[in-house]
């Protein structure tokens, strides 16, 4: 916070948002807004900047740019990625969601930005570099169409009278009328609904306000009107785009009994229906003034991290939910990757020869990337491959070893021995007292 | 022995017009040296425009180009020699640009991602600060940034692109790049300069420090991508280490904090929004009937489908027409027969007479049954215990919109509205009825003639469908007519 005495001198930046906000209800400077709206949007996943349509200011009328890949602009101590200006116009909510900070029976500070708050703050974040851009996400207030229809006059504006060519992620309300979301995907680089959990029941116990089938109608509006905005007219006119960037979904992990195989399942329909982007799982974790009905737990990092990997294998290696969870006790192993896992418990696949083997099989070697396989089968068109030369391609030989055979390379007994899962094991470590 | 002194700015160019001369001269690698910027004084260097212009064209691919490009921006003093040394590979050895297991390319190709990734950390680690007057058409920023390699050169074009409304100048030891009135310019570097202060880094802090979430500390993955190398130059930097001291105490102190009593005003909202749910026992009417079907639990189908799809069209339809089970389409629009298969099915209808817009069109089974495939849904047919818990709407449906004829189009309705689907294509054509009397004609359904791959054949069985349809409006017409 700034403290008062230099207020006076604080840039114009400061001083108009707090001219504004002598006309509201609540006296809280634009710097003590900010760490309450920031504070309560920091349990959204996502920070993906990438993947939208090209776009720059090179006119010199505008500000800002995309260019495919998105960018991370700042790591905070939590090892994520600060790519967007992630915030809630407000955290004032009339729901009740048992693991939501801002849930309306939780003690949390309030507050709230106005229209031109917010566009001030994304333009001279942007202006210095911090940011690709604006995620934008509210608590409900009045109704969900009151809320989504300022969240789009934020988005509108900073479009339409600003000029901004950044990235803008909205978060749309799944109960807002279907005008509001089709507005919000044409100045929105990105929409997303969140699941917030991995099974109807869940949501309907924790959040009881939310309805499954409500966001999941919502999700499909969203695939419709992207695909609906990719067919040209009868006049050969294509429509505006819609979204370009797609559609994006989070659940939280760990906040209820749903175990992995349950989650994976979601997660395949949910790519399989609706087109998403991304489905982002969120762990549990500690939120400020917790509800008696969800107790808090330590965030379940390391499960998360195994279900982006297996997210990963669903979408890129070939491998689906069934076959990721298959001859576990439905959840994944927290110790070594579920690829290596899979492999562990499918010995007789292996060895793979890499000179011979298709892609799809290469695929499933561990240690082998996706860009691993696509140098390897480049490469062997020219001459037979060595240890060597895979390591030098970027295979993690490690992981790879016993699930390889090459001209200077048998696994031998390596891989039907016994203690082949005991040696990936990572080491015995010292437990944290807390 | 050539020597090729580059120069600082433009050293790209510089460095391709060189090699292509020389390599077209035919001089080895092992007989040129090269430095950027005037070496210590070589007695046989020659000025690289003493070096002839290329004879003749010389063709490499297009991933050389691509990967000279980008190594030429290393620090290390090595580069050129190592690029001109596979240029010279080149010549004889094809492929070589694939094979990622050779020794010489494995290590220009580490170079250029050590490269790439000091672009794009310059991308997103430059801070500016406003130096100018905030309400000046023009707006006027500066940053000081210490890339690792020489990489602002080609990165200042990124943000000429990215701001081109405003004025800006980034410094570095090595280059100083200008842009000014949408020209860019570059000149020499500098020490660091004295750039004023700006209030919203301020804000940046604060924002910084919210986002954080100190239940989740990982300091090892910020090291890896924000290495402390970068911290100097980053406003928001200085805040870490207190982060990551009070993260524990702040997250223990979460967890232990007892829960409080919500506020006053939360039981009234809550209550405000639990609408009265009165389930209601028999449907009375259509609109009743969607909501029901839409909760319908009845078999497993609901729990992937987005939502059901009720049967759709005007309350005094003498013609109900009963497909099989919403698709992919249907699904995501809740309506039913809007798919292709449905689009099929209106063409063909209007072709045979029917008046499609006083049909009442339905499915046997109110929700899509599928399999995920990555990012489609491949259909599945119902099976006869999910028929017979959808049975229940579709004689909801026909109890309520009284057709005089059903017109059911394939196994599954007809298995549905006539408890058999047996031998469906010598039951085409004739009429049955359903258990409550109603007549029911008996067709196949149309995503049959989507499916088949030989064209005559489709053609074949469309006209046959055609026929059957045509049949069945003749028939509703006598039915009609008593």
């Amino acid at each position: 916070m700034v403290p008062p005495d230099k207020l006076s001198q604080a840039p114009p930046l400061v001083r108009q948002g707090q001219e504004h906000y002598l006309n509201l209800m609540t006296t809280h400077s634009l710097e003590r807004k900010l760490a309450i709206l920031s504070d309560a949007a920091r349990y959204d996943a996502s920070c993906a900047s990438s993947g939208t349509s090209k776009r720059n200011s090179k006119d010199g009328k505008g500000l800002g740019s995309t260019e495919g890949s998105g960018i991370c602009h700042a790591y905070a101590p939590d090892g994520r990625c600060i790519s967007l200006l992630k915030i809630l116009m407000t955290n004032f909510c009339i729901f009740d969601c048992a693991y939501c900070v801002n849930r309306v029976s939780s003690n949390t500070e309030r507050a709230r930005f106005s229209v031109d708050e917010v566009v001030k703050l994304t333009l001279e974040f942007y202006r210095r570099n911090y940011i690709e851009g604006l995620f934008l996400s509210s608590g409900i207030i009045q109704s969900p169409d009151k809320t989504m229809e300022d969240m789009v006059r934020i988005a509108k504006k900073l479009r339409l009278e600003e000029n901004f060519r950044g990235y803008i992620h909205l978060k749309t309300i799944p109960e807002a009328s279907e005008e509001l979301i089709e507005q919000a995907g044409l100045y929105a680089d990105r929409v997303s609904i969140n699941v917030e959990m991995p099974t109807d029941a869940s949501v309907t116990q924790y959040a009881p306000e939310k309805k499954p089938d409500t966001i999941r109608r919502a999700m499909a509006g969203v695939r419709m009107r992207k695909e609906a905005a990719k067919e040209k007219s009868h006049t050969g006119k294509r429509p505006p785009r819609f979204a370009p960037a797609g559609q994006s979904t989070q659940m939280i992990i760990g906040a209820d009994g749903s175990n992995d195989a349950t989650i994976l399942g979601q997660s395949t329909r949910l790519y399989s229906s609706y087109g998403l982007k991304r489905v982002y799982y969120s762990a549990f974790s500690p939120i400020p003034d917790a509800t008696a009905k969800l107790p808090l737990i330590k965030p379940p990092l390391m499960r998360e991290h195994r279900l982006y990997q297996a997210d990963w294998l669903m979408r890129f290696y070939g491998f689906d939910a069934t076959e990721i969870t298959a001859g576990t006790d439905g959840n994944l192993d927290l110790s070594i990757d579920p690829k290596l896992a899979w492999a562990l418990r499918n010995r007789h696949a292996f060895p793979v020869d890499p000179m011979r083997a298709d892609r799809e099989t290469l695929l499933r070697v561990p240690g082998f990337g996706e860009r691993t396989v696509q140098r390897i089968i480049a490469a062997r068109r020219h001459r037979r491959l060595r240890w060597d030369d895979l390591a030098r391609m970027g295979a993690n030989m490690k992981n790879a070893r016993p699930f390889v055979s090459l001209l200077d390379w048998t696994p031998g007994a390596l891989l039907d021995s016994p203690d082949l899962a005991a040696r990936f094991a990572p080491k015995p470590e010292q437990l944290s007292l807390f | 022995m050539p020597h090729v002194a580059l120069p600082h700015i433009g050293t790209d160019t510089a460095w391709r017009d060189a090699a292509r001369g020389l390599v077209s001269r035919g001089v080895p690698p092992s007989e040129v040296t090269w430095s950027r910027g005037a070496a210590e004084a070589d007695l046989f260097a020659t000025p690289p425009e003493e070096i002839a212009p290329a004879s003749k064209t010389i063709s490499v691919p297009r991933s050389f180009v691509e990967l000279a490009n980008t190594v030429i921006w290393h620090s290390d003093p090595e580069r050129f020699a190592r690029l001109y040394a596979l240029l010279w590979r080149l010549g004889s050895e094809k492929g070589l640009m694939e094979d990622r297991g050779d020794a010489d390319l494995a290590k220009l190709r580490a170079m250029e991602k050590a490269v790439r990734r000091d672009r794009h950390k310059m991308t997103a680690f430059v801070r500016f600060r406003e130096i100018g007057a905030p309400d000046q058409p023009r707006r006027r920023f500066a940053a000081w940034f210490e890339p690792t390699h020489h990489t602002l050169e080609p990165t200042a074009p990124f943000f000429a692109r990215r701001f081109a409304d405003m004025d800006w100048m980034i410094a570095t030891p090595d280059l100083t790049a200008v842009f000014e009135d949408g020209a860019l310019g570059f000149a020499e570097g500098q020490p660091k300069p004295e750039i004023p202060d700006d209030a919203t880094e301020e804000l940046w802090g604060t924002y910084f420090r919210n986002i954080f979430n100190p239940a989740r500390l990982k300091v090892g993955a910020m090291m890896s991508e924000m290495p402390k190398k970068y911290w100097k130059n980053l406003p928001e930097a200085r805040h870490i280490p207190e982060m990551i001291a009070s993260a524990e105490s702040r997250a223990r102190a979460m967890q232990e904090a007892a829960p409080t009593l919500p506020p006053l005003r939360a039981a009234k909202i809550t209550e405000r929004l639990a609408a009265p749910r009165v389930l209601r026992p028999m449907a009375d009417d259509l609109d009743q009937l969607k909501a029901e079907e839409n909760a319908c639990t009845r078999c497993p189908l609901y729990e992937n489908a987005t939502q059901a799809v009720p049967g759709e069209g005007p309350r005094d339809a003498d013609l109900m027409v009963v497909g099989e089970q919403p698709g992919d389409q249907e699904d995501l629009a809740g309506r039913p027969f809007v798919g292709p298969a449905g689009q099929m099915f209106d063409r063909i209808a209007r072709e045979a007479g029917i008046e499609r817009d006083r049909a009442f069109v339905t499915n046997a089974v109110k929700h899509f049954k599928f399999t995920p495939k990555g990012k489609r849904r491949i259909h599945q047919n119902p099976n006869t215990s999910e028929i017979k818990a959808c049975r229940f709407w579709v004689k909801s449906e026909i109890e309520l919109i009284r057709p005089k004829l059903i017109l059911s189009m394939g196994g599954t309705a007809a298995e549905s509205l006539t408890g058999s689907r047996k031998g469906i294509l010598s039951r085409r054509g004739s009429i049955e009825a359903t258990e409550g009397g109603v007549p029911v004609f008996l067709t196949v359904h149309p995503s049959y003639l989507l499916r088949l791959p030989d064209p005559a054949l489709r053609e074949d069985e469309t006209e046959k469908f055609r026929a059957d349809l045509k049949s069945a409006q003749a028939h509703l017409e006598e039915l009609r007519a008593q």
